[in-house]
């Protein structure tokens, strides 16, 4: 029988990853303190994770000033849009197996 | 079978994140009942300045445009607009209070700006007509460009609002074929509508 775990993304086990996906791949964009808000994490909880899907390249980041405080901006990388569609297909076939 | 309800719950996060993100959902249903009543009252008063004592589903065969009733209508509608804002805005930030969420985030201010926008164009548009003598805009136009923001407001808010929306296009369209009647239909799309869509969406997400 074929894994179904294989195309199961590491990058996504953890929650907040995955909620950070989510959100990017409907948004333009996100700025670091309304994504805090909205998943309503710590700073240094939410850079860690930003920082992994960062070193996975699914994600982008754009640092900028908003007057002085630091605005920084994420998307979703094209890579990032495919690894988290690809990782919902896996969700949803399994959820399908195990119903059937 | 644990595992099978974790990527349900996956499943289920991923949805929710993704409509908070993108929509502001702490819309208070409640306001939109306290709107309908206010518009209802407003309509009450227009009636008794307008029509009494004859009836309000009559045909008028005169204008309305004896000067000192002008202004008492327009500060009827500006006192029910100014209820109805008031009471909206209350009422969401209590609502957005109470399920912890932020209520001025970036997707109320998207909401806003969108809404904002086809009011004031409209709002504008009314305006200049009446001073050129044209009262007859002012119901159909009313209710064709609230409808309007609404159906373009939709878009970042609750779904259902698309609904309210394509009824006050559909009242305004009517109301402009049937000249004179203007009152009628503004009564009901302002304040019975409203009142149905609060009631509806109290139920519906305000428990």
């Amino acid at each position: 029988m074929k894994d179904p775990f294989e195309h199961f993304d590491k990058a996504f086990e953890n929650k907040i990853r995955l909620q950070i996906m989510s959100v990017l791949v409907v948004n333009a964009y996100y700025e670091f303190n309304t994504l805090k808000e909205l998943l309503n994490v710590t700073d240094g909880n939410l850079a860690s994770h930003l920082k992994a899907l960062e070193k996975e390249e699914y994600i982008e980041v754009v640092k900028g000033f908003n007057g002085r405080k630091p605005n920084t901006k994420y998307y979703a990388s094209k890579a990032g849009r495919a690894a988290f569609v690809k990782h919902l297909n896996t969700l949803e076939k399994l959820i399908n197996t195990q119903k059937n | 079978m644990a595992k099978d309800s974790a990527f349900e719950n996956d499943l289920a996060s991923i949805r929710n994140i993704m409509e908070r993100s993108t929509k502001f959902i702490s819309l208070s249903g409640l306001s939109g009942v306290l709107a309908g009543i206010f518009a209802l009252a407003g309509s009450v008063v227009a009636y008794f300045l307008i029509y009494y004592p004859n009836s309000p589903f009559g045909f008028r065969f005169y204008y309305v445009n004896e000067q000192l009733i002008l202004s008492y209508l327009f500060l009827t509608a500006g006192i029910v607009l100014a209820c109805s804002l008031a009471a909206g805005v209350v009422l969401t930030i209590r609502k957005a209070k109470r399920s912890g969420l932020n209520y001025w985030d970036k997707n109320a201010r998207r909401l806003f700006i969108n809404m904002s926008l086809p009011l004031v164009a409209g709002g504008i548009f009314i305006i200049v007509l009446v001073s050129r003598g044209y009262f007859g805009i002012v119901a159909p136009a009313s209710l064709l460009f609230y409808g309007l923001a609404l159906l373009n407001a939709s878009n970042f808010t609750l779904t259902d609002v698309r609904y309210l929306g394509i009824c006050e296009i559909v009242l305004g369209l009517l109301c402009a074929i049937l000249p004179g009647y203007g009152l009628i239909f503004w009564a009901t799309g302002f304040g019975v509508l409203h009142i149905v869509y609060g009631t509806l969406m109290h139920s519906k997400y305000d428990k």
